[in-house]
């Protein structure tokens, strides 16, 4: 696969290893799906990394990386309710943001079709929380698919496109991380651009009622439920549900990956237990579960993180009079975590001890320790230097910190300590307002990225200005959404189709009111403590915007230049006093330090941005 | 037949992904059925970062479940460790780049740093097959990955993956002077 964009423009069949996430926008070009928005987050970013692939000119639709994912959600419902098939994907946590907008969508007619795909992330490797999004799918009436590998992600956005559009409905396709990055050879089908799309503007009222208020609320709810049962049909005459195996008295009913997980410890299992491997979790087909109950003594209920299908399946045998002895949850631990196989055979093993055996364990007298590595901010990261500067204005004692999401999360950890709570994309600056109240001795500050500003940060801001709160708010401001791959933002100059006006932050702060607008570049280490005294000093509502370009994005750009020299700083080993302040305060990954006390230069690591000359005492930091 | 399972680690930044990548396509360009997944996390943030490979017509999952790799790959010396001691199976084999990058802990001066010895023990205490890789000045240390992958080749580390398997791997996935500089460091490497 030389071009990635070619590739997934080939108009005959063919066959290509592909991630998920690439598999996926294979599927929303057979499909003809014409809007496609986003924000970014993992595990979804490269889904817009394959769009990109495409130049502007040929892509079959259009592709925005909006401003959050609720924005994001609205676009694709107006190019819906307009005529056109519409996709909007975003991480776990998205649809949370989002969800005040979808909770509508089953409600409305949608006549060009809506598919709402969502990155869940079992295991939490890069959210705040594992939720488990197949809640949203039952609270809103939405029928959800569940893909296990590449194949049927390709499979089901066609499968959930066609439903969308047929039904004029809004559907989830829940695909996990591991979905997402799993690679494997996946066959496509053909595809012809040549036929002529009908992009005229289509909304008309009448294809409402597209305001649901007051007498309108119940027949559209009841049109909802009622599309359920449509839905559960179609289901079935697809065939998306597979049996596998047959029988045996014992039975296992799963979905998603954890359907591979379970195949994976069931491959040598002798007597292994009949399979029924759900397409769709929600509504589920009933008529398929019941039959599946009635001809097996036990089922177990394989599902990762909540009990959606366990309930709704006891309450089907409970309700169909069915005896099988049906097995769901027994532990807290099966709540929790990736039901990778590891953790599927635990499971199975203590249901079925007979048919799995468990684990063998690890001898600990085989084990070396090895020192855990969390995530750094990078080499020369504008963040750090911010953190080691504000921790100078900061008091020893009693200072009050709250972080939000993105790189500078990452400031929580040893050695800075800045950041102590976090909650959600833009939430700081109301959390560090509660915190505000009652606290004249506490000084409280808030720490924002520039991304998340436009995000959900500006309500927060607006309320503690409306509200007079006194907090100092720190934008950290790198220019791009560096956390999720660099992505475009509002005050960027780009967007993802082109170039577009910047909106300025301090523009944007200055027109809201806020008196108090300080701003420098993070690597002036002592201007910004300064300025942060002063800001806590006016116990007020101020905003320090610490600015320092992302310096991965700003080294990646370099290295493609002509005539690029890797730069490193050294450490005169005469003049270091071994005060390790590089090491143990500013923290640097670039530093190396030995067992002797000794100081070194990582030069695989450091790109020479100097930054951390300023923080040795003994100057012994040099170019 | 049974599958053959390769666990490739390192830190964010190193080129895993690339590697994964070749090996990939390299494996499918000699007939295997292959799967494989990333596990990104936070890795451009200089975390943990880990691949799966799997290659075998039955194999349903990507994810290599715990002591089940034939074949552990470290692009630095204390994440090959701990993937040895997760991942790798008794008897089976690892073979490691052997450059450092400090974890925090190491820094901050409240963990000691993993020796190649400590390295050496661990694996001998289960008859692991080792194969260090000795650091090189490279003009552009981000392409350890691919001496790394020269020396998977000359050892044929991965059964029935053959050096042009690889180098039609490395062709699909690369273009221009990239593709040149690493083509060129992976025969000078071998």
């Amino acid at each position: 696969m030389k071009n990635m964009g070619e590739m997934l423009l080939t108009p005959t069949p063919f066959s290509e290893i592909v991630m998920g996430n690439t598999a996926l926008v294979r599927a929303m070009i057979e499909a003809g799906t014409q809007v496609v928005t986003s924000y970014p987050g993992s595990p979804t970013p490269e889904i817009a990394t394959a769009i990109q692939s495409i130049p502007l000119d040929e892509r079959p639709f259009y592709f925005e990386f909006s401003t959050n994912e609720k924005v994001a959600a609205e676009v694709a419902f107006g190019a819906s309710i307009n005529g056109h098939l519409a996709t909007v994907f975003f991480k776990s946590v998205g649809l949370n943001v989002a969800a005040d907008a979808f909770i509508q969508f089953s409600l409305l007619h949608c006549i060009g079709g809506l598919v709402i795909v969502l990155g869940d992330d079992p295991g939490a490797n890069s959210s705040q929380n594992e939720q488990d999004n197949r809640h949203y799918a039952r609270m809103s009436y939405t029928p959800i698919l569940e893909p296990a590998n590449p194949t049927e992600v390709y499979d089901y956005y066609k499968e959930a496109a066609h439903l969308a559009r047929s039904l004029g409905k809004a559907v989830m396709l829940r695909l996990t991380t591991h979905v997402c990055h799993a690679k494997e050879r996946v066959a496509f089908a053909g595809w012809q651009s040549a036929a002529p799309i009908d992009r005229s503007p289509r909304f008309d009222p009448a294809n409402g009622p597209y305001i649901p208020l007051v007498a309108k609320v119940y027949p559209r709810k009841r049109e909802a439920l009622a599309a359920l049962e449509k839905v559960e049909q179609w289901i079935d005459e697809r065939g998306l549900h597979r049996i596998v195996g047959n029988g045996s008295e014992r039975g296992l009913i799963t979905s998603g990956m954890v359907h591979l997980s379970a195949l994976e410890v069931l491959t040598d299992a002798p007597g292994r237990p009949d399979i029924l491997k759900l397409a769709m979790p929600y509504p589920l087909p009933k008529r398929a579960i019941a039959a599946f109950l009635a001809s097996h003594l036990e089922v177990k209920i394989l599902e990762e993180l909540d009990d959606t299908l366990e309930t709704e399946i006891k309450a089907l045998a409970y309700d169909q009079g069915l005896t099988t002895r049906i097995v769901g949850k027994q532990e807290l631990e099966d709540w929790v975590g990736e039901y990778t196989p590891d953790k599927v055979r635990d499971i199975l093993h203590r249901t079925w001890p007979d048919l799995v055996p468990a684990r063998t364990a690890i001898d600990p007298a085989t084990l070396v320790p090895v020192p855990l590595r969390p995530a750094q901010m990078c080499p020369g990261c504008g963040h750090r230097s911010a953190f080691h500067a504000i921790k100078q204005a900061l008091p020893k004692e009693g200072a009050i910190t709250v972080a939000d999401i993105g790189c500078h999360t990452l400031g929580f950890q040893e050695p800075y300590l800045l950041g102590e709570v976090l909650l959600c994309m833009g939430a700081s600056t109301g959390i560090a307002s509660g915190l505000a109240l009652f606290n004249d001795t506490r000084p409280v500050v808030a720490f924002l990225g520039d991304s998340t500003f436009f995000h959900a940060g500006l309500p927060g801001i607006i309320n503690a200005l409306f509200n007079q709160h006194n907090l100092v708010l720190v934008v950290m401001e790198n220019g791009t959404t560096a956390m999720t791959g660099h992505q475009d933002h509002a005050a960027s100059g780009r967007n993802v189709n082109g170039p577009a006006d910047a909106i300025p932050i301090r523009r944007v702060l200055e027109g809201l009111g806020v008196q108090h607008i300080f701003e420098t570049d993070t690597y002036r280490q002592k201007e910004l403590t300064e300025i942060m005294r002063q800001a806590l000093a006016l116990k007020a509502f101020s905003v320090v915007i610490a600015r320092h370009p992302c310096m991965l994005l700003f080294t990646r750009n370099q290295r493609k230049k002509s005539g690029y020299v890797a730069r490193h700083v050294r450490i005169d080993q005469e003049a270091c006093a071994r005060i390790h302040a590089c090491v143990e305060a500013f923290a640097c990954p670039s530093f190396a330090r030995a067992a002797d006390g000794s100081v070194t230069v990582n030069r695989e690591l450091c790109i020479g941005d100097g930054s951390c000359l300023q923080t040795c005492p003994a100057g012994a930091i040099t170019r | 037949m049974q599958p053959f399972n390769i666990y490739l680690s390192g830190v964010g930044g190193q080129g895993i992904g690339l590697l994964c990548e070749i090996l990939l396509r390299a494996a499918d360009y000699a007939g295997y059925t292959a799967k494989a997944v990333d596990t990104h996390g936070l890795a451009q943030r200089g975390g943990t970062v880990v691949s799966h490979i799997r290659l075998g017509a039955e194999v349903p999952t990507p994810l290599i479940s715990e002591r089940q790799a034939d074949l552990v790959i470290g692009l630095e010396r204390h994440e090959a460790l701990r993937s040895v001691q997760s991942m790798l199976h008794d008897s089976g084999t690892l073979v490691y780049y052997d450059t450092v990058l400090q974890p925090l802990g190491v820094r901050l001066g409240v963990e000691a740093e993993t020796s190649t010895a400590d390295l050496e023990r661990a694996c001998g205490l289960r008859g692991i097959t080792v194969h260090r890789v000795e650091p090189t000045e490279l003009a552009d240390p981000r392409m350890q990955n691919i001496v790394l992958l020269a020396r998977i080749d000359r050892l044929q580390l991965v059964p029935g993956v053959a050096t042009e398997h690889i180098q039609q791997a490395m062709d699909d996935l690369l273009t221009g002077s990239m593709l040149a500089a690493n083509k060129t460091l992976f025969q000078s490497a071998r």
